[in-house]
């Protein structure tokens, strides 16, 4: 590593014998003790992974409170709203490393009386943590793991996604990609678990919408830093090297979650030809320059609190967060049993600047959204695309849908 | 011979090709800065002059001798005078202003922040801020009763119709509607309130004394997603028999029955239909379609769409006011 994330490792962190010993202290406890004498309000745990994670752009360097933040966005929205029905809403934050059990977390969480959580955690744990959470009758909210495993034979019926999957992702990206009649791929994955799982997802969407993958390639991480002072000499002669030979395609598609590869090739390879995945155009829950509908005050009034700005991750935390406030509000309860009933009921829906009203699958609890596709500067399209008709919902084209569940709740 | 027929002529000339009085349409644009003109006896633009940054909200006094403007992006109600289309001052309105209610007697003006989660307050003839009130996230429709004593303003995404006492300024109530509530009117009779829900896709109708859900009006047009009809505006005639509510991306103005609160006919007009505003001798309603960057005229007496005339790029609001 070149360069160490010393804020959200070492000020956020809490090792498994931290979190007990802190809990024991009574430091977690406080928020929760508060928010019950009330009786009317609503204590949302919050999970969140410390993990530090290399980015090839320093731009991209996750801030410490990424996800965070919008949360804590969501919970003043909530706060707004509550005032004129007597709700109020509280964020519990608790920080886990990767080498924590995510049980420990629900446990100390469920000893305060919190029964619903944001997860900002990887599939295993996520499952971990609901296991753990399903005996104390507590609801998980995934904002983080995209595994489409966790919306099919691994779904749980007390995890509710905010977040979208892979397939949901990539069938965006598909659609986009076919009505622009680049039909021709090369999928060049990494060779980490996790890119292994978003290339099948790309094999998935381009059988699915049409779309040929004329060849595939492997990148092999060797290991090293992202970071280094040897400037760009050593990519700008890798990645011609490394798309050479291919085959005629239009466009390369690339699967690289850990940010290996990915975002070395625009401008750098063999063919002239656009990046799309993983870097280029990519596609995400959320984009800091998106400003359609009504998305220019949302984005105003998180830079005014979190001073910086407005990740996916920041939006998947803050639309799970908004879910229970409105919930809360449309039931009329702040007891966690009657949110729940009133989110999985057929008529909620949650209104997240992207539309249209994102509503809930019941076949897996996966929350339907539609899916930017952003360059990094601003928002290309959105899909589902015009013409990928659907007999429900046109957002229904994006990810498993009904008839091809797996998923038993 | 020649007087008779002068006379004769003259006699004529208001029922026959002089149309119903003559009446100027102001409409902003949006994207263009800009603010267009509409000549309502010729049917068309015929002035179009820039003004501050991303005009929204417009209204009239009551006077007549002053427009309105939210200048959203310039944190400012510029006042533009009829005449001379120049902008001749401006209003402290508070952080974005988006749109704005006069009260029934012509002051003070209500503006709703959409930013700061605010309603200022602001006296006209002294230009001055009265008051700021706290509202929900995203105050954006805001109306006066035609008692003059409450305000309505809706919050975006607390999804609330928020009562105000005019006298006390105190909140009285608030009433859950469906999601995304952007526009809130009152019947001329004060008898009922209507919000209409941009993401739930319905108008809420309101008892105004009981702050009571009596009606939930819902829309669905043959071939249509559900997802694209999204209410934005609504007008009331003047005997409160028909309201008109503009359902955006549906491209469709929807014809209510008042009393048996149902949908008499679906009118196709412009693109992302959002405001609309009646001539004031009630023959015409004009709608302003952002995508299409136009104005869709609809005869209400025939209910048909009789004219679309060119404005700027993304025509937000409009008013219409005798020359």
């Amino acid at each position: 590593m070149g360069m160490e994330r010393p804020t959200r490792s070492q000020s956020g962190g809490l090792n498994r014998r931290a979190l007990i010993k802190a809990a024991a202290l009574g430091v977690l406890a406080a928020p929760a003790s508060q928010s019950h004498a009330e009786g009317l309000s609503v204590a949302v745990g919050y999970v969140r992974w410390v993990q530090p994670r290399p980015t090839i752009s320093l731009l991209d360097k996750p801030a410490a409170d990424d996800g965070l933040a919008g949360a804590r966005l969501a919970i003043s929205d909530n706060n707004t709203t509550g005032q004129f029905i007597n709700q109020q809403f509280a964020l519990i934050d608790v920080p886990v490393r990767a080498d924590a059990d995510g049980a420990e977390a629900v446990e100390i969480l469920a000893a305060q009386g919190i029964a619903l959580t944001l997860t900002d955690a990887p599939a295993q744990t996520l499952l971990a943590m609901a296991a753990a959470a399903a005996t104390k009758t507590m609801t998980l909210f995934n904002i983080a793991a995209p595994d489409d495993a966790l919306r099919q034979d691994s779904c749980r019926s007390n995890v509710i996604h905010a977040n979208p999957s892979r397939a949901m992702l990539t069938d965006a990206l598909a659609q986009y990609l076919v009505w622009k009649k680049w039909t021709r791929w090369v999928l060049a994955y990494g060779s980490h678990p996790d890119d292994g799982l978003l290339a099948d997802a790309y094999r998935r969407s381009a059988k699915r919408f049409g779309a040929r993958i004329v060849k595939e390639i492997e990148f092999k991480d060797t290991g090293g830093a992202r970071q280094t002072d040897s400037g760009v000499v050593q990519t700008q002669q890798q990645m011609p090297v490394f798309t050479q030979g291919l085959p005629d395609y239009d466009v390369l598609v690339t699967a690289d979650e850990n940010e290996v590869f990915a975002g070395y090739l625009p401008y750098r390879t063999w063919d002239a030809r656009p990046v799309v995945g993983s870097a280029g155009l990519r596609p995400v829950s959320w984009s800091s320059s998106s400003e359609y509908w009504g998305g220019a005050q949302l984005q105003d009034r998180f830079v005014r609190m979190a001073h910086r700005r407005m990740t996916p991750l920041d939006m998947q935390a803050w639309t799970a967060c908004r879910m229970i406030g409105e919930a809360a509000s449309r039931g009329g309860s702040t007891d966690p049993a009657k949110i729940m009933q009133s989110m999985k009921s057929p008529d909620f829906g949650i209104a997240a600047y992207k539309g249209q009203k994102l509503t809930l699958r019941d076949w897996d609890w996966q929350l339907r959204q539609p899916i930017l596709l952003d360059d990094g500067r601003s928002v290309v399209s959105v899909s589902p695309q015009p013409g990928f008709l659907h007999q429900v919902t046109e957002l229904d084209t994006l990810g498993f849908d009904r008839p091809e569940t797996r998923c038993k709740l | 011979m020649a007087d008779r027929l002068a006379l004769f002529v003259a006699a004529l000339l208001p029922l026959g090709s002089a149309p119903a009085a003559a009446y100027m349409a102001y409409v902003t644009n949006e994207r263009d800065n800009s603010l267009s003109a509409i000549d309502l006896d010729q049917m068309k633009t015929v002035k179009t002059v820039p003004v501050g940054q991303r005009p929204r909200g417009i209204t009239m006094t009551r006077d007549g001798s002053e427009i309105l403007i939210c200048a959203s992006d310039d944190d400012t109600i510029q006042i533009v005078d009829p005449k001379t289309l120049q902008v001749v001052g401006d209003l402290p309105s508070g952080p974005d202003p988006e749109t704005f209610a006069l009260h029934v007697s012509g002051n003070p003006l209500y503006v709703s922040n959409e930013n700061d989660n605010l309603v200022t307050v602001i006296d006209v003839p002294t230009r001055k801020m009265i008051v700021q009130i706290p509202t929900g996230v995203e105050p954006e429709g805001m109306a006066v009763s035609p008692d003059g004593r409450t305000i309505v303003n809706t919050s975006e995404t607390t999804n609330m119709a928020h009562f105000f006492d005019v006298a006390t300024r105190k909140l009285v109530a608030s009433v859950l509607v469906g999601a995304r509530p952007r526009i809130a009117e009152f019947r001329h009779d004060g008898s009922e309130i209507w919000v209409s829900s941009e993401l739930g896709g319905m108008v809420t109708v309101i008892d105004p004394d009981k702050h009571e859900v009596t009606h939930k009006i819902p829309f669905s047009v043959q071939g249509l997603r559900g997802e694209a009809i999204q209410p934005v505006g609504i007008r009331f005639t003047a005997d409160d028999s028909t309201a008109f509510v503009a359902l955006g991306p549906a491209n469709r103005v929807a014809v209510i029955d008042t009393k048996t609160y149902t949908v008499k006919k679906y009118l196709l007009v412009g693109q992302r239909v959002w405001q609309m505003a009646f001539t004031p001798d009630g023959k015409y309603l004009l709608t302003t379609n952002g995508l299409s960057n136009d104005v869709s005229v609809i005869d209400v007496a025939s209910l048909g769409v009789v004219k679309s005339i060119p404005v700027g790029r993304l025509p937000w609001g409009i008013v219409v006011a005798p020359k």
